[in-house]
């Protein structure tokens, strides 16, 4: 008897006897440990000599460079179609060849951003991008592994508090392209209701957000703040996916919204699910990043889209010419990072155009800012003040809120009057 | 004259086959499938078979880090086989190894977020690993006691269970998360790695190494030359012979599913403490699922395991090397290693069966 029950347990406690064996010898193990890590650096730090050297005269040559990109998706997602567009954008620009640029497509925000990271890096990158939200405390590992190595998150905002010098945040002034998109959505609805197909007192707008992060709340504020601006009636619904990038989840998330009522829908989330549900059951709508036209003809308006060319080539041109990169950048429509795609003639209302280069030259000016706090109010009063926890920015200055400038990742976290979220 | 009807291929069962010959079938065939997969490369994008095959090779084994990844992965998927194995040869089906990995992964975490920085290590992996596996134990047990006490259905019910451990660990990761709102746990006690298994003979992987292979040996010998083991599989053929020679179903039910679950909690913490460092729904990664692959392909016997997940994990790593290098989607690797499954698991039936064509001789004498 005790000698079956022994064998039954053999599979357990073996591993645990040889566990706590282990751990009598652990401090000679992490010596051990220690010592090959700093060996490790050694031989990058003797490596990467040859780069320092040429660094003093200024930078890396352009023909010893290597770029590496880390993207969730591949080009079948709109989202990390937009950033392969601007990595070759900036191939082009720079004059890079097809060997200097390494992409690592769909991968997901745990630990494999990681090995991809060190892989691209052992590969010889001397700078490395990657552009998914999750991506970031991944990237961090990976930036403090490799000093000499230049790394680059989108979205992210722990660059600044990281204290690593070669950790990097870009994003651009999206809210800027989402509220242009929302006066081509507010000059639509406004058409519906004088053609009769919509009551004035039903302009209901749907969103189909991806999570209840900072960024997509700031990202509908300011697509419903352009609605608003034209369409002073309407209001909206946010339902959630709780996934950047799932078809199917999208789809059903807009045909929810659709059975509810709303009568046009926009999007933060990354494929073309809301569209496709839209153009079926007939329904007008903006999209995100690529122009939605394809797969929507005859109900797609235009998509908010942001050119992340300017960016890349920013950054690898810095890492050329030996300069230091912003810890945080964000730009937005003046300089080109942001914009709107092309209208779709049979969709939009009439005017659509002229209005459209009316507001882009305003932002562009800066005599229009989008998250004016006279155009708002939440819980039916206006916002004069707002800090973050544990922050002593004041956000609003001037009546408005001062919206990626403190960083270059969405602040904008407010539920505001007129938006109702489904879900939580 | 009358005889026209004999088939041009007859086969007929083998009684047994002498290894060398199933080996140098099973080489045939794999040798067989990367000339189809050539074709399809060729087809399909136009680009150099050997090319796309050394990229392959290249992204798995081709610099330290990627062999040690590739192996580390490799360990995993073959605990994961491992700790399946018993209950499947119990054909107990057991798909519930994605939630118990989760379960024991989910303990790890929660012991390295508390514990990590304070326990000597001496008293914290030892707590760890048996923490996980009981965990894990226990997940496993659950619809092992409804199935031999009522004999509920196994598959949905581990089945289930899965769903029900994801959403314990997402209650986790919304606990523990860091920073606050970014959905994930990140990077458990990335500045003193308080919890994270040390280096062995100076192998980052060592731990998880020495740990896989003595269960793999363990479990071996178990099914192999144990009684327990010999119950196993007299259930596994018949629970009706199984009680008429006097063997507790009930309890022998309970006590694999016990063992597949605490081996299946073990890999849980091999990858959270031995290898991502952070919990997430996709620590499992579906390689629940896979290690079924892996024991059925393997035939139960553990020491083919180290093969077959071996290969799995050398076509995944593959595969991103090639989606990157070529530009090609991760897909038309998944389609090159589904050539080669195909070509494995059919020679499998030439292995069993022996296939004799009828010659033009005999097609012509009457006899």
């Amino acid at each position: 008897m005790k000698l079956r029950k022994m064998v039954g347990l053999a599979l357990v406690s073996v591993m645990a006897l040889s566990l706590s064996a282990c751990g009598g010898s652990a401090p000679k193990a992490t010596t051990a440990a220690e010592k090959t890590e700093s060996q490790a650096s050694e031989a990058a730090k003797t490596e990467s000599k040859a780069e320092t050297t040429e660094a003093s005269k200024g930078g890396i040559a352009k023909e010893d460079l290597k770029v590496g990109f880390i993207y969730v998706g591949d080009e079948n997602e709109g989202y990390t179609a937009a950033h392969y567009k601007g990595a070759m954008e900036m191939k082009k620009a720079l004059g890079l060849s097809d060997d200097q640029i390494i992409i690592k497509w769909n991968v997901p925000e745990d630990e494999t951003c990681k090995d991809a990271a060190m892989d691209l890096a052992d590969q010889g990158c001397n700078i490395i991008f990657a552009n998914s939200f999750g991506h970031e405390s991944y990237m961090l590992e990976a930036a403090k592994e490799y000093p000499d190595v230049q790394f680059c998150h989108a979205t992210g905002y722990q660059a600044a508090t990281s204290g690593l010098s070669n950790m990097h945040n870009y994003f651009t002034n999206v809210y800027e392209s989402r509220y242009v998109s929302g006066v081509v959505a507010g000059l639509k609805l406004n058409k519906m209701v004088e053609d009769g197909k919509v009551n004035k007192d039903a302009v209901k707008v749907g969103y189909v957000g991806a999570y209840p992060y900072a960024e997509v709340i700031s990202g509908y504020t300011s697509f419903f703040l352009g609605v608003r601006s034209v369409c002073p009636e309407a209001t909206m619904e946010v339902k959630y996916t709780n996934s950047w990038a799932s078809f199917d989840l999208e789809k059903e998330a807009a045909d929810a919204l659709i059975s509810d009522g709303c009568v046009l829908i926009s999007q933060h989330a990354d494929t073309t699910g809301a569209p496709t549900a839209c153009e079926a059951a007939g329904v007008p709508v903006v999209g995100y990043n690529i122009s939605m036209i394809a797969t929507a003809p005859k109900t797609a308006l235009t998509s908010a889209s942001i050119d992340w060319g300017p960016y890349v080539t920013y950054a690898v041109q810095s890492v050329i010419d030996g300069k230091t990169i912003d810890t945080d950048w964000c730009q937005g429509y003046k300089e080109g990072a942001n914009s709107i795609t092309e209208l779709n003639k049979d969709a939009v209302a009439p005017g659509t155009e002229e209005k459209v280069k009316e507001v882009e030259d305003a932002i562009k000016a800066g005599t229009l800012h989008v998250f004016d706090t006279s155009a708002f109010t939440v819980g039916g009063k206006k916002l004069e003040t707002y800090k973050k926890d544990g922050s002593d920015v004041e956000y609003i200055k001037d009546g408005y809120f001062h919206e990626s400038e403190h960083g270059s990742a969405p602040a904008f976290d407010i539920l505001i009057d007129g938006i109702t979220t489904i879900d939580k | 004259m009358s005889k026209g009807k004999e088939p041009v291929f007859q086969m007929t069962k083998r009684d047994a086959i002498e290894p060398w010959k199933a080996w140098m079938i099973r080489l045939i065939a794999v040798a067989l499938s990367l000339v189809v997969c050539a074709g399809v490369i060729i087809a399909l994008t136009g680009l150099n078979p050997v090319e796309v095959y050394k990229g392959i090779f290249d992204g798995a084994v081709g610099t330290k880090r990627r062999a040690w990844m590739t192996i580390r992965d490799t360990l995993v998927l073959l605990c994961i086989a491992v700790g399946i194995t018993p209950a499947f040869k119990m054909r107990f089906w057991n798909i519930g190894a994605e939630g118990q990995i989760l379960i024991g992964g989910v303990t790890s975490a929660a012991m390295m977020i508390y514990l990590g920085n304070t326990l000597p290590p001496v008293i914290l992996f030892p707590l760890m690993l048996a923490g996980s596996a009981l965990a894990a134990l226990v997940w496993a047990i659950i619809p092992a006691f409804f199935k031999a006490y009522w004999n509920t259905n196994e598959t949905l019910f581990t089945l289930m269970m899965n769903y029900v451990a994801m959403q314990v660990v997402t209650f986790g990761i919304i606990f523990w998360e860091n920073p606050k709102g970014s959905n994930s746990v990140g990077t458990i006690n990335s500045a003193t790695k308080g919890g994270w298994l040390p280096k062995l003979f100076g192998l980052e992987y060592g731990w998880n190494l020495v740990i896989v292979l003595a269960l793999t040996i363990a479990m071996f010998v178990y099914l192999r030359y144990s009684k327990q083991g010999y119950e196993i599989a007299v259930v596994g053929e018949s629970g009706n012979t199984a009680r008429y020679a006097g063997i507790n179903v009930k309890k022998v039910i309970l006590r694999t599913m016990a063992i597949s679950g605490a081996v299946c909690g073990i890999a849980g913490f091999i990858i959270v403490s031995g290898a991502s460092h952070t919990i997430s729904t996709s620590t499992a990664g579906g390689r629940g699922f896979t290690a079924i692959i892996v024991s059925w392909m393997s035939k139960f016997n553990t020491f083919a395991m180290i093969l077959v997940s071996f290969f799995l994990v050398f076509m995944q790593k593959g595969a991103g090397q090639i989606a990157s290098q070529f530009n090609l989607n991760e897909n038309a690797a998944d389609v090159i290693t589904g050539i080669i499954l195909f070509f494995i698991l059919g020679c499998e039936f030439f292995i069993d069966y022996k296939v004799r064509i009828r010659s033009a001789k005999q097609a012509g004498s009457e006899e």
